[in-house]
């Protein structure tokens, strides 16, 4: 690699540790650890929800407690969902330009999708 | 400088299918389903706030063949990603390496993912849908 008239270090600096480099494996360990005990917890619901019309599932969502680990379930699941699906796109979408494009694109559509389902719980909680 | 045609060094192809390679590969095909099943989640919860007619909607989908065989799919990767996640998280913690112990642990892993997808459709079958 040519570096013409560049010393080592100026290569070198802000190219180094930025002391974040566990940060992505942290947040997807501590977000599998809420969804392992929040996905028991969906399935009961969804099981729950089965068997009801629109008024009951509703205020099924609404109870207190329901709504709580609702926003839990759904900020964890997508931030998880946006963390899992980085790497992927990272070991198999080799094209530079359309990685950058995809990886965007799962971001946005993650915190689209979980903006909107808080947004969704918080209407049903308050009944609005 | 020509970059044509450089030998890579061997692959997938070259090794006999293991429990350890079908626990990864579906853990992120399970993950990326999963990621979709996201959708419905957000889907109900959109639905359930703007009332009843957007809530048939979702019933109706949920209850026409191409939902039920998506919503079985979606409950087996959930039990998948699930027990398989607990075994990472298990590893992440340096334990579980034994050979032995390694392979049994993904079989445990497959194998209960059937079971517990079975045991949440006996719930769905035995209750009925209604919704």
């Amino acid at each position: 690699m040519s570096t013409g008239f560049r010393t080592p270090m100026k290569i070198a600096n802000g190219l180094g540790s930025a002391r974040s480099g566990a940060h992505h494996f942290v947040v997807q360990r501590i977000t599998a650890v809420a969804l392992a005990a929040l996905g028991l917890w969906i399935v009961w619901i969804a099981l729950d929800m089965l068997h009801m019309d629109y008024a009951s599932a509703r205020a099924l969502i609404a109870k207190p407690w329901n709504a709580v680990l609702m926003l839990a379930f759904v900020i964890a699941a997508f931030w998880h969902a946006q963390l899992g699906l980085q790497v992927v796109i990272e070991d198999y979408v080799h094209a530079k330009g359309f990685e950058l494009v995809l990886q965007i694109a799962v971001k946005f559509a993650c915190f689209l999708g979980a903006a909107a389902s808080v947004l969704a719980v918080i209407r049903i909680a308050l009944g609005t | 400088m020509p970059v044509a045609a450089r030998p890579l060094s061997p692959h997938l192809s070259v090794y006999r299918w293991q429990i350890q390679m079908v626990t990864s590969i579906v853990h992120r095909a399970t993950g990326i389903a999963l990621s979709v099943g996201l959708l419905l989640v957000a889907w109900v919860l959109i639905a359930l706030a703007s009332g009843p007619d957007a809530f048939a909607d979702v019933a109706a989908f949920c209850k026409s063949w191409i939902g039920m065989i998506l919503l079985v799919g979606w409950t087996w990767s959930l039990a998948f990603h699930f027990l398989n996640g607990i075994r990472h998280l298990w590893q992440d913690l340096g334990i579980g390496y034994a050979v032995g112990t390694f392979v049994r642990a993904g079989w445990v892993v497959l194998i209960g993912s059937f079971v517990l997808t079975a045991l949440v459709w006996a719930c769905v079958l035995t209750r009925g849908g209604g919704a």
